[in-house]
């Protein structure tokens, strides 16, 4: 059965994104990857460590003949430290697909989602395949895809936070209204969280915390495998309808005396 | 010459090509260079040479994700 996740032309077996910081150790990160199934990483960027001489770089640990870099913009504040941040990124890494992000809070690391779109229309404009970190508004993820983004990605809850989605009804609106690929980056906590996103009929969720975080993220990472494809089979299968009262699956008839 | 690389100022060699400073560097995988607020190609950095107050920012890829 094909169900691949397709970005911009290209095609993907898994639908799970997943991130490269705060792994216990690189170690734990190459194998949280192998089992999370994902072939999507995202990766960030900053200065070289001038006293880190001959250290192995994270390339060093990440398969990229399986796995497609996604460098982020996190920790930008302004439209101008992203587009810049993109243009090294591509520099660095041979293509030019980007996890825009830039923030508007540092408490909550909420976008801000004005410099979002301004950054999103340069970058595209400059032949960058974008993919927004956005809020749960389907009024800017629309903004966004006529912006040209290849996805949009709104938040389930505060990135690194573990609250799951929050607003399951803006996720499903956000589905709604635009053609490109949803996905849900951020916020999730646990397997169950990853889910409910397939469930709502997204294309896809962005982790890292989550697995990073875990006791066991090793484990973690797999569960998280299982959730995305048992939350997308659910989605296509077609849940029931709620009812409110009880309805027997066993027959009513030929019940013994 | 003095430079700026990340921030630090550095004594260099007069002449030195970005390719040249990167390999002082100790650097071991692939880096990306601004040069005085211009990203520069990977191919630019053997045939761009420094010049005296120049700042550098030399970036790599790290740990990051959400």
């Amino acid at each position: 059965m094909d169900d691949a996740l397709v970005i911009a032309g290209k095609r993907f077996g898994s639908r799970l994104l997943i991130g490269t910081g705060k792994y216990p150790s690189h170690e734990v990160m190459k194998r949280c990857h192998e089992a999370s199934g994902a072939e999507i990483v995202t990766v960030a960027v900053r200065r070289l460590d001038l006293g880190a001489k001959g250290e192995a770089s994270l390339l060093h640990w990440i398969d990229t003949r399986r796995m497609t870099l996604l460098p982020n913009t996190a920790l930008c504040y302004t439209a101008d430290d992203a587009v810049r941040t993109c243009r090294l990124a591509a520099e660095l890494g041979m293509s030019k697909w980007v996890k825009l992000e830039v923030l508007g809070d540092e408490r909550t690391l909420f976008p801000d989602v004005e410099q979002t779109v301004a950054a999103a229309r340069t970058l595209v404009k400059e032949g960058f395949t974008v993919l927004p970190y956005t809020s749960d508004d389907p009024v800017t993820a629309r903004k966004l895809e006529d912006a040209g983004c290849a996805a949009v990605m709104p938040l389930a809850a505060p990135i690194g936070s573990g609250l799951g989605i929050r607003n399951p009804h803006n996720i499903r609106l956000i589905r709604e209204v635009v053609k490109v690929p949803v996905i849900v980056d951020a916020g999730v906590g646990t397997a169950s969280d990853v889910a409910i996103a397939m469930e709502l009929g997204c294309d896809g969720v962005l982790l890292n915390t989550a697995v990073a975080g875990a006791k066991d993220p090793v484990r973690m990472a797999h569960a998280m495998k299982l959730a995305v494809e048992a939350g997308r089979d659910a989605f296509l299968a077609g849940r029931i309808p709620r009812k409110a009262y009880g309805s027997a699956s066993s027959p009513l008839e030929g019940l013994v005396d | 010459m003095t430079l700026t690389v990340n921030g630090e100022r550095r004594e260099v060699a007069d002449g030195l090509t970005v390719a040249t400073l990167v390999g002082e560097l100790g650097v071991r995988g692939r880096v990306a260079v601004e040069l005085n607020g211009e990203v520069l190609r990977q191919a630019q950095h053997p045939e761009v040479t420094l010049r005296e107050g120049d700042t550098l920012e030399v970036v790599t890829f790290v740990g990051g994700g959400a």
